[in-house]
């Protein structure tokens, strides 16, 4: 069990209102991502339901019980830290034991349970290190693996894998998944990158300045972004954006247009403009394309390689079926 | 300094300071060692020649050796105590957000700033006086008769006073210590399900394991030697006589060069008794 609800929940700092009342349900089993720019309040929000930090007013049910004023110890959550926070002189098993420690697990049940985690984590070979003689995917690997033998009601990530590098940070993605897949438990976890939220959400919740932009599961927000926020911040790379007369021909004050729905064509497209940086990714080709005289720059991606060199001119087809519409408020028309 | 090369470079350029620091040391313990084998009466005829190991037997046997070795073992124990318990205990109270912190961190560093046979000095009158002492006053306050500190208690009244100098410093150096400690740690730790106890057990303590042995150290180098303390106050009496006092006295007050200096070697001899024990003890957590 690990549905967590939020009432009116609100922070603040001092003065400074982090979190304006909010409200949000967490379902049981569900896979949340926090997304945002920096310093919108993910960790401040992921802190509050953790208890590690005291709500302001509102309340925050787990499991239909009012938790706000339990410790946190007692909110049976987990928390992986971004800097891991393992305890530098203890070994990786007594490490992962702490928790059980604290909370009287007998021995037998201890070592079953660390046996179990570090086969599953693939630390078994490193039980008896200190945590400053492990690299920083094992590192990530031992924070998971004391997180999952509290048998906790919910995960809380706090952008675990920001300190790892890019081939590994794809690994971690797959196992956090798996290991969501495989307990079926309900995890909150932060990011400020949409990939890693587009891949491994049931439900992405992305956040400005404290505000809910949008709660829905990620292909909805790719599909259907509910202001011109949401639509810039999910989708790599970002969605063109379109002011002026040209969206005032699809009666909006804005349009936006992602870059895998333009197509190039030979000649006489709909728009035109000069081949400015091109990212050959293989599969894919980004042109960055400048002087349309409809935005600073559009990008368009082409799939396959494409004969087109810097200074050439382009042909854009935007397709009429993919073009999001937003009024002067920047909500979505529909 | 990994390279061969850089290695044999980083010799060369600390050799300098290694002669000089060598040099400081090495002349006057030879000296000490010298005199230690002769008779040498300043005012009594001078130097009487070689007397072998004499001077050593006469200190080693006279009846003030094992107390005075005793005493200096009790003040370095009983300071060392003190100020690490509430080095620790005042860091933390430091460490807490509160109103006017930087006056009173500066407040409590003060101490150090005093010479040592001030404070004694304050200490000695205005605290200890049997008299006009604040603590005669407090006791009489409550109805009690005054102790007489300084001879009743007068091993205590050195310990508190070597205590309360001492205190600045470790808590200055276990204040940066805890500052360092991630925060991050103790809120996983309070995640964990550790109550405040067990987390200071658990997490703040083994962090500050290496500047308590810091502590530790460097206190016991300077308290094996305080002196000061003792001349302004007891002046040795009351079973204060501590292994540096009874030199003094041998050497200044006996005018006995030869067998201060005996007694010289054997506070050299005891510092590194010390030293070996403390290094097995603590010295340990220098490694990691
Ligand atoms: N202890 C604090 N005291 C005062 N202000 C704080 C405190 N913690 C956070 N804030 C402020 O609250 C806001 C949200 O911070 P928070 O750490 O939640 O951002 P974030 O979304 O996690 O950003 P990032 O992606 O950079 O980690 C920031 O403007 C920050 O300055
Ligand atoms: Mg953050």
């Amino acid at each position: 069990m690990g549905q967590i609800t939020l009432q009116q929940v609100t922070k603040n700092f001092g003065d400074v209102q982090v979190i304006p009342p909010l409200d949000l349900t967490i379902e049981d089993g569900e896979f949340t991502v926090f997304v945002g720019p920096s310093g919108c309040g993910k960790s401040t929000l992921l802190r509050l339901i953790a208890g590690l930090e005291d709500i302001t007013s509102g309340t925050i049910l787990i499991d239909g019980a009012d938790a706000t004023a339990i410790s946190p110890a007692k909110r049976g959550l987990a928390m992986v830290f971004q800097s891991y926070a393992l305890y530098p002189h203890m070994s990786v098993r007594k490490n992962i034991a702490f928790p059980m420690r604290m909370a009287g697990v007998d021995k037998a049940e201890q070592d079953r349970r660390i046996e179990q985690a570090a086969t599953a984590l693939n630390l078994t070979d490193y039980l008896d290190r200190r945590p400053g003689q492990l690299s920083g995917g094992q590192r990530q690997r031992v924070a998971i693996g004391r997180a999952i033998v509290r048998e906790p009601a919910a995960f809380l990530f706090d952008e675990p894998l920001s300190n790892l590098d890019a081939a590994l940070r794809v690994g971690m993605r797959l196992e956090i998944s798996e290991l969501h897949k495989r307990l079926e438990t309900t995890m909150v976890y932060v990011t400020h990158d949409q990939v890693e939220a587009m891949t491994m959400a049931d439900k992405i919740v992305v956040l400005r300045a404290g505000n809910i932009e949008q709660v829905g599961s990620p292909l909805d927000l790719y599909r259907t972004p509910r202001n011109v926020f949401v639509a810039g911040f999910i989708g790599s790379p970002k969605m063109n954006l379109i002011e002026g007369p040209e969206a005032a021909r699809h009666d909006a004050h804005t349009i936006g247009v992602r870059p895998e729905h333009i197509d190039v064509v030979e000649t006489d497209g709909q728009w035109q403009g000069r081949v400015g940086v091109a990212e050959h990714l293989g599969s894919d080709t980004f042109f960055h394309v400048h002087d349309t005289g409809l935005a600073e720059m559009l990008t368009v991606r082409v799939a396959g390689e494409v004969n087109l060199r810097h200074g050439d001119t382009i042909h854009l087809n935007p397709r009429a079926d993919q073009i999001h519409r937003f009024d002067d408020k920047g909500l979505r028309i529909q | 300094m990994a390279t061969k090369a850089s290695r044999s470079a980083a010799r060369l350029m600390m050799a300098p300071a290694v002669i000089l620091l060598l040099g400081w040391m090495l002349v006057p313990l030879c000296m000490t060692l010298y005199f230690s084998f002769k008779k040498y009466l300043p005012l009594r005829g001078g130097d009487l020649g070689w007397v072998g190991f004499d001077n050593y037997v006469r200190f080693f046997s006279s009846s003030a050796f094992w107390p005075s070795v005793i005493a200096t073992l009790v003040i370095v124990g009983g300071v060392l105590a003190i100020t690490v318990v509430f080095g620790i205990l005042l860091a933390i109270l430091l460490d807490q957000p509160m109103w006017g912190q930087g006056i009173v961190r500066i407040l409590v560093i003060a101490p150090f700033f005093v010479m040592p046979t001030v404070s004694a000095l304050v200490w000695k009158n205005m605290f200890m006086d049997p008299v006009n002492g604040l603590f005669a006053h407090l006791w009489k306050f409550f109805g009690a008769a005054p102790i007489e500190w300084l001879s009743q208690a007068s091993m205590t009244s050195i310990v508190i006073i070597v205590a309360w100098q001492w205190l600045p410093f470790a808590t200055l150096i276990l204040l940066t210590a805890i500052q360092s400690l991630d925060s991050e740690q103790l809120e996983a730790a309070e995640m964990d399900g550790a109550p405040p106890l067990s987390r200071f057990g658990y997490i703040t303590l083994p962090h500050l394991n290496r500047a308590i042995t810091v502590v530790v150290l460097i206190q016991t180098i300077f308290l094996l030697s305080i002196f000061a303390e003792i001349f302004v106050t007891t002046q040795g009496s009351f079973g204060t006589k501590t292994l540096t006092y009874l030199i003094y006295q041998r050497v200044l007050e006996s005018q006995n060069v030869g067998l201060g200096s005996a007694g010289g070697i054997f506070a050299v001899i005891l510092a590194n008794i010390v030293a070996i024990f403390l290094m097995r003890i603590v010295g340990k957590n220098l490694d990691a």
